[in-house]
C-alpha cells in the first residue's frame, strides 16, 4: 500500500479525508522507474465534482494503457486541507503514487468552466509551479490546459506553457513521443516547447504576439516565428466506434456527483442552437456503433459494480438507435439492481414510455428547456421547440401520471423584449392549465407543479451569439423581476414555483469567456487576494474580482457591454474548430432576422465543419 | 439464505468512513457475481446491514455485514470471489451461512475488543508497569470506575464496571498497547477510548488522541442474549463469525 503523503493527523483534520488518499478500485499503480513519462491529469475542482468528469477518465485510461506513461490524477485541495498545505509547505501530489506533482513530467489541467481559474493558480501554486510560464525552468512539468474554455485560452494564456485544442484522444501519442526523443537528445524546455507547436491541436502562447489599436480591441494576433503555424485547429475523432474508452472506470469511495456508469453514446448535436458552444465547438454530431455501446455496458457494470447507468450526449433523442439501445438497456440491467437514468431525452411518446418503465413516476419530474419564453425569441436562438410541442408533450406526461414539469430558461439573450420575458410566465401558466384541462379530478395526483429555473445568457466563442452585448447585474436581477412579476399574475400562479441565478457571477463569467491576454493580470491579483473555489458560491467574492481589475487597470465592461462589430479581431480567431466565422455571422444574421435554420440531418447549413471528412456530414453517402 | 461476512479494514481505508463502505461493499457484491437479494420498488436496494459502524481512523480485523441471498457458493470460493473485486487495505476474512431465524449482526451487537497502542512518533506518558499499576487499582481494585457521558441533551453517569470487560496493557514493539473489550450496541456504547481517557485522568496524565490509534479486533454477540447485565464477564460473548456455519 502507499504511504499517504498526508499525516494522519492531518487526514484526521480535514474534511472528507477520503479526497486525498488514492487508493480507489481500477485506480493505476505502476512502478515509477518503467515508465518514461509521469503525467499529473486535473481537474481544478473538489474531488467528488473532477472525479465525475467523463473526459479525464478517458484520457487516464488511455495514456495508461501506454507502457510507458504513468497518469495520475489531482484535485483541488479544499480550502482546509488549502491553508494547512500552505502552512506547512506540503507539496501538492499525485493520488495514485502520492508523490509531489512538480516531479512529474506534465501536469494536464482540463478547463470546463470558467470560474474554476483562480483554482488553476491554486493547483500551481501549492504544486511549487511558477504561476507563470514565463518564470519555469528546465525540469519544472510542462503544463498543459484542455477542454471547452480552451477554445478561448487567452485570459489564462500566461499561465500554460501549452494548449491542446479539441479531443484529446488524436495527439497526446505524438506529443509524448516527441517529449521523450527531445528529452533523450537533452533539450531544453523551450527547444520542446517550440516543436511541439508545429504538432496539430498544439497551441504555445508565448511563441505567439498580440498587438491592440488604441480602442483596446486586437489589431494584430501573429506567431513570432514562421515556422510556428498561424491557425491552430481542433482535433477531433472521426471513428467514435473505435476510440478508447475506458471499460473499467475508476469507481471512488465518496459519492462523487456522477456515481453511476456512464455510456457516451455520440458526440456533436445537429441542433445548431444559436447560444451553445458544444453545439458549435464538438461539430459534427459521431455516432458510436449501438453494439460497441452494449459491449461497453455490460463490461462497465462488471467492472465497476454501479448501480445506475447513464446516457450521455448532448441531445440523446437523436441518436440513430436510441430505442434499440434503451431496450436493450431495459432488458439486460433492469431488476437487476441497475437504474437506468436518462438525460436530454426530448419527451415524446417514446420516452415517456421508457420512464414510465425506468423511473417512479410520482417522484420524478418533465424537464423542458425551451430556453427562451416566446416563439419569436426561440427562433432568434434557433431552438426548434415549439408552444404545440411543448404542451402536447406534457399533456401526454399528466395522462400518463406525471405531475411534475421543471422548465429551464434564459434571461439576457440577444433581442429580449419585456414581452419575451413575461412569455415564460405565460408558458408555465399554459402548461399547468393542460393539467387542469386533461386530467379529470379523481385521477390527480394533487397540484401539479412547474418549477422555472433562469440563468442568463453569456456570450460564448464560437458561437453564433459571439458578437452580443451583455448587461450588468442590476438589468439581470431586472428581468428576472419582470418574470417573477408576470408568474404572479398567472391564473395558475399557486402551482408555480420560480427560481433564477445569481447575476454577478455571470456578468464575470463573461469577462473571462470573451477575455483577451490582458485579463490574466485580473485573474494573478483575485488568485493573490485570497480567490480560490470561485465557482462556489459561498467562496465567490465579486468585490475581490472588481478590485483585481481595477488594480489591473482592466475595464471590464469592454468585454461584455459592447456588441462587438462584424469585423472585430477576436482573441480566438486564429483557433480553427471547423465552422466558419462567416457560417457564424450568417446564424447572427438569421438570428436578427429571426429565421430558423434547420438541423444538420434535415439540411446542411454548410457550417464548414464538412472539411473534417466524417460524421453526419458523410451520413448519407457511405 | 442469510449469510454473514467478516472483514478487515487496514491502512488508508481508515480514512473511508462507514456510508462510503457501505457504497463501497453494494458495489464489491455486484463485481463478485454473488446473487444477493433486493428490495421490491423502483429503486430496488440490496438487502444488507452492517454491524456495528467504524469510526473514521480506526482500523479493525473483526468487521461484519449480514446479506440476504438467492444462492450462494462455498465459503471458500465466496472468499476468492469478493476478495478478487477489492482494494488494498479491505480483506474479506469470514463467510457464514445464518439459521434462517437469526436476527441481523447489528441487532445483537453486545461488545466488541480493541487495541489502542501509541502511534510511532509520540512518546507513552508512563511506562507498562504505572499503567498496569493504574488499572489495578482504579478498575479491577475498585468498586466503581465512574465516568460522565455528555450527550446531547444530557450528562449520564456510567460506570466503567460494568461496560469493561477486559482492560490490559502491555509492552509491544516498542509501542505501549492496551487491550480493552467494552460493551457495544444501541444501549450503553462505550468507545474504547473513553475508558482509556478515564484512566489517564485518574492517573493525572494527559490524554492526546491524536497519539493513539485504535485497533478492533472482533465483535460478539451474548451467548444467552437473556444474561442479566452487571454480572458480565468475556466469557458470556460470543464472535459473530461463530453464530454461522461453513458453507
Amino acid at each position: 500500500m502507499t504511504k499517504p503523503a498526508l499525516s494522519d493527523e492531518i487526514l484526521m483534520k480535514v474534511e472528507k479525508p477520503a479526497r486525498y488518499i488514492g487508493n480507489e478500485l481500477n485506480s493505476i499503480k505502476k512502478d515509477k522507474n518503467t515508465v518514461d513519462i509521469r503525467f499529473a491529469m486535473c481537474f481544478p475542482d473538489v474531488y467528488e465534482i473532477g472525479m465525475s468528469h467523463l473526459g479525464i477518465q478517458i484520457l487516464y485510461d488511455m495514456f495508461n494503457k501506454r507502457d510507458d506513461v504513468w497518469c495520475e490524477r489531482v484535485y483541488s485541495p479544499w480550502p482546509d486541507l488549502h491553508a494547512i498545505m500552505k502552512e506547512q509547505s506540503i507539496p501538492l501530489f499525485g493520488l495514485e503514487s502520492q508523490e509531489p506533482v512538480r516531479d512529474m513530467d506534465f501536469l494536464g489541467i482540463t478547463l470546463q468552466y470558467e470560474m474554476c481559474y483562480t483554482n488553476v493558480l491554486q493547483i500551481l501554486d501549492l504544486s511549487g509551479i511558477p504561476l507563470l510560464a514565463e518564470a519555469r525552468a528546465d525540469g519544472c512539468p510542462i503544463v498543459i490546459g484542455g477542454g471547452p474554455c480552451t477554445y478561448n485560452p487567452e485570459p489564462i494564456a500566461a499561465f500554460f506553457d501549452l494548449f491542446y485544442m479539441g479531443e484529446g484522444e488524436i495527439t497526446y501519442d505524438a506529443l509524448f513521443d516527441l517529449y521523450k526523443t527531445m528529452r533523450a537528445a537533452g533539450k531544453s524546455r523551450g527547444e520542446f516547447l517550440r516543436e511541439a507547436v508545429k504538432l496539430p491541436g498544439i497551441y504555445v502562447p508565448a511563441l505567439y504576439a498580440v498587438t491592440y489599436k488604441e480602442d483596446g480591441t486586437i489589431e494584430r494576433f501573429a506567431p513570432l516565428y514562421e515556422d510556428v503555424p498561424a491557425i491552430v485547429t481542433k482535433q477531433l475523432v472521426l471513428d467514435m466506434t473505435e476510440a478508447v474508452y475506458p471499460e473499467k472506470p475508476v469507481v471512488p469511495f465518496l459519492k462523487a456527483t456522477q456515481d453511476r456508469v456512464v455510456l457516451e453514446i455520440q458526440r456533436g448535436c445537429i441542433r445548431g442552437c444559436r447560444f451553445c458552444q458544444a453545439g458549435m465547438v464538438y461539430r459534427p454530431v459521431r455516432e458510436k456503433n449501438v453494439e460497441r455501446l452494449k459491449d461497453l455496458a455490460r463490461q462497465m457494470i462488471a467492472a465497476t459494480g454501479h448501480e445506475e447507468i447513464s446516457l450521455s450526449s448532448l441531445s440523446s433523442s437523436d441518436y440513430g438507435e436510441l430505442e434499440e439501445l434503451v431496450n436493450f438497456l431495459i432488458e439486460e440491467f433492469h431488476g437487476k439492481g441497475v437504474n437506468i437514468s436518462l438525460p436530454s431525452l426530448r419527451i415524446d411518446a417514446f420516452s415517456l414510455d421508457v420512464m414510465s418503465k425506468v423511473q417512479d413516476i410520482r417522484k420524478s419530474s418533465l424537464t423542458f428547456a425551451p430556453e427562451a419564453g416566446s416563439q419569436r425569441l426561440r427562433d432568434v436562438i434557433n431552438k426548434g421547440l415549439t408552444e404545440e410541442v411543448i404542451l402536447d408533450g406534457a399533456e401526454m406526461a399528466f395522462c400518463g401520471g406525471w405531475n411534475k414539469v421543471k422548465f429551464y430558461f434564459m434571461l439576457g439573450l440577444p433581442t429580449e423584449t419585456q414581452e419575451d420575458m413575461r412569455a415564460i410566465a405565460q408558458l408555465a401558466n399554459e402548461t399547468a392549465a393542460r393539467y387542469y384541462d386533461t386530467v379529470p379530478k379523481e385521477r390527480r395526483n394533487g397540484k401539479c407543479q412547474i418549477t422555472i429555473s433562469t440563468s442568463f445568457f453569456v456570450p460564448k466563442p464560437f458561437t453564433p451569439f459571439q458578437w452580443a452585448r451583455m448587461y450588468p447585474p442590476e438589468d439581470y436581477i431586472g428581468r428576472a423581476k419582470v418574470v417573477n412579476d408576470a408568474v404572479k399574475e398567472q391564473l395558475n400562479r399557486k402551482s408555480i414555483r420560480y427560481n433564477w441565478h445569481e447575476a454577478d457571477v455571470t456578468v464575470l463569467e463573461g469577462v473571462l469567456a470573451r477575455g483577451d491576454r490582458r485579463v490574466g493580470q485580473a485573474i494573478l491579483k483575485v488568485y493573490e487576494a485570497g480567490g480560490i473555489f470561485d465557482a462556489w458560491s459561498e467562496f465567490f467574492d465579486y468585490q475581490r474580482w472588481l478590485d483585481a481589475f481595477d488594480k489591473a487597470g482592466i475595464d471590464p465592461d469592454f468585454y461584455t457591454m459592447r456588441e462587438r462589430p462584424a469585423d472585430e479581431i477576436f482573441p480566438w480567431d486564429f483557433i480553427d474548430t471547423g465552422v466558419s466565422k462567416e457560417f457564424l455571422r450568417r446564424e447572427w444574421d438569421n438570428a436578427m432576422a429571426e429565421s430558423v435554420t434547420p438541423n444538420c440531418r434535415a439540411r446542411c447549413a454548410g457550417c464548414g465543419v464538412k472539411k473534417f471528412g466524417g460524421g453526419v456530414c458523410y451520413e448519407d453517402k457511405n | 439464505m442469510k449469510i454473514r461476512i467478516k472483514f478487515r479494514k487496514f491502512g488508508v481505508m481508515k480514512f473511508v468512513g462507514h456510508l462510503d463502505l457501505m457504497r463501497y461493499f453494494q458495489k464489491a457484491v455486484r463485481r463478485a457475481g454473488i446473487e444477493i437479494c433486493y428490495s421490491e420498488g423502483f429503486s430496488p436496494h440490496q438487502i444488507m446491514s452492517f454491524a456495528a459502524p467504524l469510526g473514521v481512523g480506526l482500523t479493525s480485523d473483526g468487521e461484519y455485514f449480514d446479506i440476504e441471498v438467492h444462492g450462494i457458493k462455498s465459503t471458500e470460493e465466496t472468499l476468492a470471489a469478493l476478495n478478487d473485486v477489492m482494494v488494498d487495505g479491505v480483506e474479506i476474512t469470514g463467510c457464514r451461512i445464518l439459521p434462517d431465524s437469526a436476527k441481523t449482526a447489528m441487532s445483537v451487537v453486545a461488545a466488541a475488543d480493541y487495541e489502542l497502542y501509541v502511534k510511532e512518533g509520540y512518546t507513552p506518558p508512563a511506562s507498562a508497569a504505572d499503567f498496569s499499576e493504574g488499572i489495578r487499582e482504579h478498575f479491577y481494585g475498585a468498586d466503581s470506575f465512574l465516568i460522565t457521558k455528555q450527550t446531547k441533551k444530557s450528562e449520564k453517569q456510567m460506570d466503567l464496571k460494568r461496560l469493561v470487560y477486559v482492560f490490559e496493557v502491555e509492552e509491544r514493539a516498542h509501542t505501549l498497547c492496551f487491550s480493552l473489550m467494552t460493551r457495544t450496541g444501541s444501549t450503553d456504547n462505550l468507545k474504547p477510548e473513553s475508558a482509556l481517557e478515564a484512566l489517564f485522568g485518574k492517573m493525572g496524565l494527559a490524554y492526546c488522541p491524536e497519539a493513539v490509534q485504535i485497533h478492533r479486533k472482533d465483535i460478539y454477540a451474548l451467548k444467552d442474549p437473556g444474561s442479566a447485565d452487571g454480572t458480565l464477564t468475556a466469557s458470556d460473548f460470543i464472535s459473530l463469525q461463530d453464530m454461522g456455519e461453513q458453507i
